[in-house]
């Protein structure tokens, strides 16, 4: 009998916190599996936000730096022109990075600093109870916009890859979903392009990768049924694909 | 010929999310009927047909699946 | 040999000769000379300088960058220290040595781009969020401009404690005869310290954080942190003392507000006053426990800050009722003249009134 699949490397032996469901705990997996398959885990410093993934310091098995709300891509920057040598992965979530984050990342982007970014966007506020995100779309119930979002008040939904794309200093946007098995394995290529592109010293690179809030959601008793909110409405507005590939 | 596999599910890391269920391509995996120390219902092997495919592998997001090659 | 600068310029200059190899910083009046000169500065010596694209995301990147062990410095001016205080906050909390500049404006708000001293209460008490102290030395001229980046760099790497200077906008931007006096640090010598993360080539992972949520710990992290504050309270104190020996009057003032009080401590002695003047370096730890003993002796003390008077209240926390606390002080970044405070020391040094305080 052979074990076809081994735990990474790079994830500590630790049961991680995650709602039943989420899709925090399938993006570490595939990270700490790219770490490991291009051995980079011993040179690799994690950048861990503020959001349910703010304990990420804890379970990656390398050094790990837990930074204030939004500025990951500015402390990744600061780490990285100290230390070109290490491979530095910023990871935020959807209030992190696109609400009070959004100068840090346009301008980690337009200086094309060589650093990777995973951007999980679940359209929703996880850690602080399900509030409004700025991916959060139109008619989406949240506890701020309790008949759902009306953009006369709340304006619309931002789309990451679209803007920062558009910026000369992005490299590589590419926007793919954990949702079934096509998409996981989509994003885990993905992951594997943009930690790449640092390791070849090619430049900004990040993936946004569409992923389930179950608990947010309204969707505690039955998790899996999540997938489908990514599948029929999230990629109507946040279409996966390859936004921006150059070197 | 397909793989003859076996898939197991560590109680003590499932959280019942059922992601494996519902992307099982032989539906091999059922829910448990007992719940486990942290008070899910984990999923379960059926004890036969897994192909040793590993979609419950790629989709759990709880290192929470082992799947061996028979 | 003798060089004529800037205050700003002599401040970024004597950090680098004090081993900083990364600055991120933004523009803000009356302080642009520090990133601007930084910006090829440190091209020459091999570091690594950023325009961030604002004061959040400058401390942010002095988050990131102090975490590898390099030294590193951000400054501003008051409005934009205001903008850092919850990274240097998590800074504080996750021990990171750096060192800050803070070349004080007129304020609140927008305020005026002149010098001032208003920024005291946020430097010393904070002023970002939760339990913390920063190291703060207060130069008084050029001369400390290029002196201080040397302790402070000393100071927060020995204890792991941020570092600030905190000035002003007249000495950012006066210009003053200097010699370099501080040794030139040779950063290849710098052993990297054990806590800082990079490379880790088979060693136990580490990790960078200010925060733990577990029952009773952060309490611990805080407790063990007071300890290494306190040892800075025990060894880390500076002032200077001029003519205090017979003063009846001693003038107790910091920064530019000291240059003008050197000048009333001559004029009142010529007039026959035995004035003398006390001038704390370090802001925290403030010389408490010097100016307790002095009170000894002399009864009566004036404070002088370009504020509504907030070293002030370290004046009579540290002399705890043993003697008279008078304060001249004008806010908004308007300079005090020799004149008026003399005229101030004098009135009062005719007073027996107790705990008189007046502003301008």
């Amino acid at each position: 009998m052979k074990l076809l699949n081994e735990k990474p490397k790079s994830l500590l032996d630790v049961k991680m916190h995650y709602c039943p469901g989420c899709g925090h705990g399938i993006v570490h997996r595939l990270v700490a599996e790219v770490m490991d398959e291009l051995n980079i885990r011993e040179r690799t410093i994690f950048v861990a936000p503020v959001g349910c993934s703010v304990f990420a310091d804890i379970y990656f098995n390398c050094d790990t730096i837990q930074g204030p709300h939004g500025r990951g891509p500015a402390i990744a920057t600061g780490i990285k022109r100290s230390k070109p040598e290490t491979i530095v992965i910023s990871y935020q979530g959807d209030g992190d990075l696109a609400s009070i984050g959004m100068a840090e990342i346009v301008h980690a982007a337009a200086r094309n600093e060589n650093i990777t970014v995973i951007f999980i966007n679940n359209a929703i506020y996880g850690m602080t109870g399900g509030q409004m995100a700025p991916t959060t779309l139109i008619g989406q119930k949240s506890t701020t916009t309790v008949y759902g979002r009306d953009p006369r008040v709340n304006g619309y939904p931002i789309r990451v890859c679209e803007i920062l794309s558009s910026l000369e200093g992005t490299r590589y946007a590419e926007r793919t979903t954990v949702h079934n098995v096509a998409g996981v394995v989509k994003t885990k290529n993905a992951i594997k392009k943009a930690i790449k592109n640092q390791v070849d010293g090619i430049g900004f690179s990040i993936v946004e990768i569409l992923s389930m809030c179950p608990t947010n959601w309204g969707m505690t008793n039955n998790p899996s049924q999540a997938t489908k909110y990514i599948e029929d409405q999230m990629v109507r507005i946040f279409p996966p694909g390859v936004y921006k590939d150059v070197k | 010929m397909p793989k003859k596999g076996k898939m197991e599910v560590d109680t003590e890391r499932c959280k019942g999310c059922y992601l494996c269920i519902s992307v099982c391509p032989v539906k091999c995996i059922e829910k448990s009927e007992t719940f486990s120390k942290t008070g899910y219902y984990p999923a379960k092997y059926k004890g036969d047909g897994c192909i040793a495919c590993l979609s419950c592998t790629k989709i759990c997001p709880d290192l929470a699946i082992k799947v061996y090659e028979l | 040999m003798k060089m004529l600068m800037k205050g700003n310029e002599a401040l970024a200059e004597g950090a680098i000769r004090a081993g900083c190899r990364f600055f991120a910083g933004y523009p803000i009046t009356p302080q642009n000379e520090v990133p601007e000169y930084m910006s090829w500065r440190l091209l020459e010596v091999g570091g690594s300088f950023i325009q961030a694209e604002s004061e959040v995301a400058a401390i942010n990147m002095i988050f990131g960058a102090a975490s590898t062990g390099i030294r590193s410095m951000t400054s501003s001016s008051s409005p934009g220290i205001s903008l850092k205080q919850e990274g240097i906050s998590y800074c504080a909390g996750a021990d990171l040595p750096f060192l800050i500049a803070n070349v004080m404006r007129g304020g609140p708000g927008l305020g005026n781009i002149a010098g001032a001293q208003g920024d005291y209460f946020q430097a010393t008490r904070g002023g970002g969020h939760g339990d913390y102290r920063l190291f703060v030395m207060a130069p008084n001229g050029v001369q400390e401009m290029a002196d201080f980046p040397y302790y402070c760099y000393e100071v927060a790497f020995k204890y792991r404690v941020p570092a600030m200077i905190l000035a002003d906008g007249i000495i950012g931007q006066m210009m003053e005869s200097i010699e370099w006096r501080t040794p030139e640090v040779d950063v290849k010598n710098l052993k990297e310290p054990d806590w800082a993360i990079g490379v880790n080539n088979g060693r136990e992972k580490r990790r960078i954080t200010s925060y733990d949520l577990r029952e009773g710990m952060l309490e611990k992290m805080v407790l063990e942190r007071v300890k290494r504050y306190k040892e800075i309270e025990e060894k880390e104190v500076r002032y200077e003392e001029i003519m205090i020996d017979d003063a009846e009057i001693v003038i107790v003032a910091y920064g530019t507000s000291a240059r003008v009080s050197h000048s009333v401590v001559k004029m009142a002695r010529e007039k026959g006053i035995k004035a003398g003047l006390f001038r704390p370096i370090t802001l925290w730890p403030y010389p408490k426990k010097r100016l307790f003993e002095i009170a000894d002796r002399v009864k009566k003390f004036l404070v002088v800050e370009m504020s509504l008077g907030q070293m002030l209240e370290d004046v009579k926390l540290s002399l705890n009722g043993k003697g008279d606390v008078y304060f001249y002080g004008r806010p908004g970044g308007s300079i005090i003249t020799v004149e008026e405070v003399f005229d101030y020391l004098n009135k009062i040094t005719k007073k027996g009134v107790r705990d008189y305080e007046t502003v301008k």
